[in-house]
């Protein structure tokens, strides 16, 4: 029996069926703020939709591959709520946890791990980003603007990006020393995605440094190409190109950010 | 003596350049109430995480119920109960709702968890409560409904850190029952507390840590016998009854605390009632020796924080 120093360094988690009762725990209080959960996520497309879609879109008189403006938009906005709904939960949303409400220490009290926590909220996070984006889906399908049989892979392509989106998040929450420093992220970060990456404009007419940079470092870049895929059947990038990015940076921010908040939670 | 069930030797937790825990040796025994006493920062609670697994050690080593706490982490929580000094309840959920939850955690199924998170309810007296959210509990509530939470799995070792710290009197002394009744169905409790009297009323035998050690160990009757007698007198400050007191009891530790003195001598019971008997002196009080008077003189009254 020698002392274990293990948890400081640096490895890959392992994690059990505990992970759920993590998920469901988050799933829990979601049920119970069902109605502010649902409705306001259901209202803010349709504002976006009759403000850029038909207001914007007017001013617009070409078209962008055969589509209207308003059609353009539709993965755009779909992917904005999956990136907000995994994103903040997992920054915002875990940060009060984790620091005032000291859920995790509880939780940790109990034989859950601290791997399985963090991991827990990745998946939640990722739930999150499925049932946004799903509730964004289908108000755009109502409004008619969805020509793919295959839209609904849209809900695989809103869990995993949800997954990637949650994991940056958390390692941004394994940083913060402050709620506040969640401006960062937000300003820097989350704001440039929701402007550059395809989603009101094609990629094409960024400058070429800043096509490059969307594609290279933008996550939103490649969900938005894969919805856009799933909708219409094409996009600006591969479908493979994008799906590749995703599968490759997700599983290492997951590692990441499991990591980075064992070590700021058990020194 | 009885079946040893957590052991640590030589346990150490460093941070930095400092040492919480430096190079401790301990053992509880099954079924006992062992009090952990110390001023704040002595390194009570950092023993506490690592007896529960959530802080690894620097070195030495940690093994409960025969298990080390570094390799069967998993194994040892199951059989621990946690009450934490930090309030920690999850506010998004009702006081049944956090049992069930929490008992979930534990793999308890759910119509047995049910069963269980009622009858702590009942025990720990917030039946009443059962459907409120925790932001409306007063602070002996809450600290009553961490009892009942840590207890959700039955555990056969409670961790308590300083379980009644801001406590009105009647919520302490319901604490108190509760762990006096725990101790009697055989859980072995780990107590940390700042309040003498709880050491001394709950405790089968206490640990007196200070700056990570363990400077001393006993029955609280033993430590208060051995270190401070059976009375303790004491007058207002004056030079001349300073001087009558040395010269009438040569063998007594004198302490002068602000305007009193306080006089500890290891003499027999009724020495001092038949010394003011002759000489009344003023602002004269003679009192049982207890274990505050143990704990001040071996840990210092100087201000810790």
């Amino acid at each position: 029996m020698t002392a274990s120093q293990n948890s400081a360094r640096f490895s890959l988690p392992k994690l059990t069926y505990r992970v759920w009762k993590v998920w469901r725990r988050n799933f829990d209080v979601f049920k119970k703020t069902f109605k502010v959960n649902f409705f306001p996520p259901l209202l803010e497309p349709i504002f976006y939709l009759a403000a850029m879609g038909t207001g914007l879109g007017a001013l617009i008189t070409g078209s962008i591959e055969g589509q209207s403006y308003i059609q353009f938009i539709g993965p755009g906005l779909v992917s904005i709520t999956i990136m907000y709904s995994s994103f903040f939960e997992c920054t915002y949303g875990s940060f009060v946890r984790m620091y005032y409400q000291k859920t995790f220490d509880a939780i940790i009290a109990t034989p859950i791990s601290i791997e399985e926590v963090i991991a827990g909220e990745i998946l939640w996070g990722a739930t999150r980003s499925l049932i946004g984006g799903a509730i964004v889906l289908g108000v755009v399908a109502a409004f008619g603007l969805i020509s793919s049989p295959l839209f609904l892979l849209v809900l695989p392509v809103a869990f995993f990006a949800g997954l990637m989106f949650s994991a940056i998040g958390l390692c941004f929450t394994a940083l913060a020393p402050s709620i506040d420093f969640f401006n960062y992220p937000q300003y820097l970060f989350i704001t440039p995605m929701f402007l550059l990456s395809s989603t009101f404009f094609p990629l094409s007419l960024l400058p070429k440094p800043l096509q490059i940079f969307a594609q290279a470092v933008l996550p939103l870049t490649h969900t938005v190409n894969l919805a856009r895929w799933s909708m219409f059947g094409f996009g600006e990038l591969s479908p493979i190109t994008s799906l590749l990015w995703i599968v490759i940076v997700t599983p290492v921010f997951f590692v990441l950010a499991i990591n980075m908040m064992k070590r700021r939670l058990i020194r | 003596m009885a079946e040893v069930i957590i052991q640590a030797e030589k346990l150490t937790k460093r941070y930095g350049d400092f040492l919480a825990v430096d190079g401790i040796d301990f053992e509880v025994f099954k079924g006992e109430c062992c009090g952990f006493l110390g001023p704040n920062g002595a390194g009570k609670t950092t023993t506490i995480k690592m007896i529960q697994c959530v802080l690894p050690l620097t070195s030495g080593s940690l093994a409960v119920a025969g298990m080390s706490v570094s390799e069967n982490p998993r194994e040892i929580k199951k059989m621990i109960g946690v009450a934490p000094q930090e309030e920690n309840l999850d506010p998004d959920f009702t006081v049944i709702t956090n049992l069930l939850v929490y008992a979930r955690y534990f793999d308890v199924p759910k119509s047995e968890a049910l069963q269980r998170a009622e009858s702590l309810l009942e025990f720990t007296q917030l039946e009443e409560k059962r459907d409120v959210i925790i932001d409306q509990l007063s602070t002996g509530m809450k600290r009553r409904l961490i009892l009942a939470r840590a207890l959700v799995n039955e555990p056969r070792i409670l961790l308590l850190d300083e379980p009644t710290t801001g406590l009105d009197p009647q919520a302490r002394h319901l604490i108190w029952d509760k762990v006096r009744s725990l101790k009697k169905q055989g859980v072995t409790i780990i107590l940390t507390t700042h309040y003498m009297d709880e050491a001394a009323e709950l405790c089968d035998r206490t640990l007196i840590m200070d700056t990570g050690r363990i400077i001393e160990e006993g029955t609280p009757a033993d430590l208060v016998k051995k270190h401070v007698g059976e009375e303790v007198l004491e007058v207002d400050y004056d030079e001349k009854v300073m001087s009558m007191l040395k010269e009438k009891f040569p063998d007594a530790r004198l302490e002068v605390v602000g305007e009193r003195i306080h006089v500890f001598t290891d003499q027999p019971h009724g020495i001092f009632t038949s010394f003011l008997e002759n000489f009344p002196t003023k602002g004269a009080a003679v009192r049982n020796a207890n274990l505050e008077d143990v704990f001040l003189k071996l840990t210092g009254r100087k201000l810790r924080e």
